[in-house]
């Protein structure tokens, strides 16, 4: 409802008098009215701006936050007023629509900020005002159209590649990306080369040679030579062929491939080809045969997969039908009038060329697009004045609709540009998350290791001083984590370690002892002082060289050989004291729990009490040692 | 033959290329008349600004039953609708149109605007529209029974005719739209204006004079409640 209607409907509920005498039945009571009829002034405070209106005017639209009770959520009872800590700008139009029943879109601003706005005060944008209603969407339909593409560019480059992906899948993306791996990418090149090979000769064929000796005649090179060039076009229709068929094989959507462009101008490349192989040697289908060669001309289109700018030519033509389709229109009409005109001027003349109107029409249109090729001229004065006027109608005519094509070009143009821009940036911003990322945790770690969780001493409380309390909180909420997922954290360089050392391994089946253990290799970190390892209390540990596993192997580092008598690697607690300082620390990385094997639960690991835990042990000069579990 | 009749036998020897020549000669017309006259054209984007003024506060008051509170707030509305101070007819059926999406209300707005619009002038002010209200709202039964009555009376000459009650009666009924339960038949109009009329028409005459109206609407039991109504709404 427009914006002043809730108030005139006192006025219509007075304007039913008109129907009381008429009136069959009586009239139903009028709802009471509770509210009071007085008009105040409300205050309204936007970040600082203050604005004052009417409380009717407010309730026009009681399905907005103003007009509705939720307002009263940012009443502020010691000034007075309501608050919004929003953008007052912004705000200024929002009231301009309770006031007028119009809403404006601001050009200079953001189209996204100005949908939370409306978002935010629980308007629907579908009333902005007529006049405002097309730039609004516009902006939108850009603005959607970015972030599409930007998504898409991420979700096409940047993702790696699933880590289950078949063959299928792999190959079809090294078609599609050729950047992703280096064989693609010297298929890529390959296929490139070799359909320029196949244009220059489908080129060359035709440029005549020296005749053979004993002969006048000139010759073109296709005939002189034609073996070679029949095996270059052998060679290249192979690799084509090939290339088209692992296409066809890694497309996800058979069909849809089929139909798509590319693959047609694939199919029409290689096709004459092989219809000459199969065709008889008859003189008429021969003749159509010759025809069909013509085809092999579209093997330069399989260019735009090589080129992004082939690919916007086409993709701008496309956008622009409608353009060149009232271009194709009205250059038509104009050809006509033209011609007939013409040909009714030079009718009289004798020996005239303008023999026809479609006669004409190679005139006109040579005429109309500025050519002027001279092999058609009028000879009377009608025909003169008449011809003038065709070539400078024909300059407007072409001009008008260029410029929507050319914009359209240049709109498609930037908007790749502007995508290879985001892509380059993108890797920059991910890298700059990534090491804040790595800054929390090396924190927090950091943070762990001075004994954070420990009571404040007062020794470490001094360390502890130069932290804020926001860091506290926060470094208390991912303690919080970890106890209860029985997990902790480690950082990305230890856990690298772990996996590196996967590889260099130790071994222990089920039930080598302990002892067995002792010829295991030092670990990474030689410098270390302590070892510790944490036996899974109810499962089997076993750490395999190489095999598959789907945990972290279990890396036992024992700091005192002391001998074991049993036969399960359950580590003694004594033996698993830590005896570190303060920087020594050890975190664990929680593997399965896998189904209990013959380990007997004796022995729990010590404090903390976490079964599988592996902790990962820091030294002092910050190498880092890691004990991994892994479990079957 | 001298050159010039030589041309002219030219000329005239073809026989489309004169019909050309015709062709051309009068293609000038439309063109001039396109290139030249465009100027006069300007002169009609100058839109007329009128700007009404209510008479002051204390008077408005003074002439109806309103509070100073209750017209400002009136005015307030009247001015954010219509900020050159007057409602035309378009305006008025427009917000009209409002309160009922189903039927079609112009019909019914344009005698409501007629009955508002005291002094014929075609378009509606404040002064009007707030005497209006001030008579329905705030006035007597008897005022609102004589509203009525002018509201009915569509030439204002003191009778309703038939054919007048009959025009009200239909622009009601298509204020109600299509859908409606029961459906309206044509009929329907003609038989709630037979019914009126025979309530109403105390001499049988034809026409209801405002003596008859009012003598009759008072001894309806149900129109004077439903009067009684119209105390609440503002």
């Amino acid at each position: 409802m427009a914006a002043g209607v809730a108030t005139w409907l006192p006025f219509a509920r007075a304007a039913a008098v008109g129907w009381l005498p008429l009136a069959k039945k009586t009239m139903p009571k009028p709802p009471v009215d509770k509210k009071s009829r007085n008009d105040e002034i409300l205050f309204v405070n936007v970040s600082g701006l203050r604005f004052q209106t009417w409380k009717n005017t407010l309730d026009r639209y009681p399905d907005t936050l103003l007009g509705s009770s939720e307002k009263e959520f940012f009443y502020n009872e010691d000034t007075q007023e309501y608050f919004f800590d929003r953008d007052p700008e912004m705000f200024r139009h929002i009231l301009n629509f309770y006031r007028t029943g119009k809403l404006h879109y601001p050009r200079q601003e953001c189209i996204q900020a100005f949908d939370e706005e409306l978002a935010f005060y629980g308007i629907v944008p579908d009333i902005i005002g007529d006049c405002c209603m097309e730039e609004y969407r516009d902006r939108k339909k850009e603005n959607q159209e970015r972030l599409a593409e930007d998504t898409e560019a991420e979700m096409a480059t940047d993702t790696p590649l699933p880590p289950h992906s078949t063959p299928r899948e792999r190959l079809w993306r090294a078609f599609e990306n050729p950047h992703t791996s280096t064989m693609a990418l010297v298929f890529y090149y390959v296929t490139g080369f070799f359909i320029a090979v196949s244009v220059i000769a489908n080129v060359v064929e035709t440029v005549p040679c020296r005749p053979p000796k004993g002969s006048k005649k000139d010759l073109p090179c296709g005939e002189k030579y034609s073996l070679a060039f029949f095996c270059m076009d052998t060679a290249c229709v192979l690799i084509f062929t090939f290339e088209y068929l692992m296409r066809l094989f890694a497309a996800p959507s058979r069909c849809k491939f089929m139909r798509s462009v590319m693959s047609v101008i694939d199919v029409v490349a290689i096709m004459p080809y092989y219809i000459g192989l199969v065709m008889p040697e008859n003189e008429d289908v021969s003749g159509a045969f010759v025809t069909l060669r013509v085809f092999r001309v579209f093997r330069i289109f399989k260019f735009s997969r090589h080129s992004q700018g082939l690919r916007i030519l086409g993709y701008t033509l496309k956008s622009c039908a409608s353009e060149l389709g009232f271009l194709l229109f009205s250059l038509t009409m104009a050809i006509i009038i033209f011609a007939t005109v013409m040909f009714y001027a030079e009718k009289g003349t004798k020996g005239t060329n303008f023999t026809s109107i479609p006669a004409s029409f190679w005139y006109t249109i040579v005429t109309m697009t500025t050519l002027g090729y001279g092999d058609m001229v009028p000879n009377t004065i009608a025909g003169k004045i008449f011809g003038s006027i065709c070539s400078l109608s024909g300059v407007l005519v072409i001009a008008l609709p260029v410029p929507v094509i050319v914009s359209n070009f240049s709109r498609i143009y930037h908007q790749n540009q502007r995508a290879d821009k985001m892509r380059a940036q993108q890797k920059v911003r991910l890298a700059r998350i990534r090491l804040a990322k790595k800054g929390t945790t090396n924190a927090f770690l950091q943070y762990k290791e001075e004994g954070g969780f420990q009571d404040r001493g007062s020794d470490s409380a001094l360390c502890l001083k130069n932290r804020s309390s926001f860091e506290h909180q926060h470094h208390h909420l991912l303690h919080c984590l970890e106890k209860t997922t029985n997990h902790e954290f480690t950082d990305e360089l230890t856990f690298s370690e772990m996996c590196m050392t996967e590889s260099v391994g130790y071994r222990t089946s089920r039930s080598t002892s302990i002892s067995s253990q002792q010829g295991v290799s030092t670990s990474c970190c030689p410098r270390r002082a302590k070892r510790r390892a944490i036996r899974l209390a109810n499962s089997t540990v076993s750490v395999s060289r190489g095999s598959v596993q789907e945990l972290d192997t279990l890396q036992v580092h024992k700091t005192s050989a002391g001998p074991q008598s049993r036969s399960s690697l359950n580590a003694r607690t004594e033996d698993l004291k830590l005896n570190c300082d303060d920087r020594d620390f050890t975190a664990a990385i929680i593997s399965i729990p896998t189904p209990p094997a013959n380990t007997p639960d004796e022995s729990l690991p010590p404090s903390p009490a976490i079964p599988g835990i592996l902790r990962n042990s820091r030294c002092s000069s910050f190498t880092h040692e890691t004990v991994k579990i892994s479990s079957l | 033959m001298s050159r010039p009749q030589e041309c002219l036998k030219q000329l005239m020897s073809g026989d489309e290329t004169s019909g050309l020549y015709v062709l051309m000669l009068l293609s000038f017309f439309p063109l001039y008349y396109w290139c030249f006259t465009e100027e006069s054209t300007e002169d009609d984007f100058e839109i007329s600004f009128v700007c009404h003024r209510p008479d002051d506060l204390d008077i408005l008051q003074e002439e109806t039953e309103f509070s100073k509170k209750e017209l400002q707030f009136l005015y307030r509305a009247f001015k954010n609708e219509c900020p050159s101070g007057v409602v035309t007819e378009d305006v008025f059926k427009l917000i009209y149109s409002q309160f009922f999406p189903q039927g079609d209300s112009s019909i019914y707005a344009h005698y409501l605007f007629e009955a508002f619009d005291t002094n014929r002038n075609g378009c509606l002010s404040f002064k009007e529209f707030v005497a209006g209200l001030s008579l329905i709202l705030r006035g007597s039964i008897y005022d609102r029974l004589n509203w009525a009555f002018h509201f009915y009376d569509l030439d204002k000459d003191g009778f309703i005719t038939r054919e007048e009650m009959m025009k009200i009666m239909k622009s009601i009924y298509v204020l109600m739209g299509k859908y409606v339960y029961p459906s309206i038949h044509n009929d329907t109009p003609k038989e709630h204006v037979e019914n009126f009329f025979q309530k109403m028409d105390r001499n049988r005459d034809g026409v209801i004079t405002i003596e008859e109206f009012m003598e009759s609407c008072q001894k309806d039991a149900n129109i004077m409640r439903s009067m009684r109504l119209f105390d609440s709404v503002f």
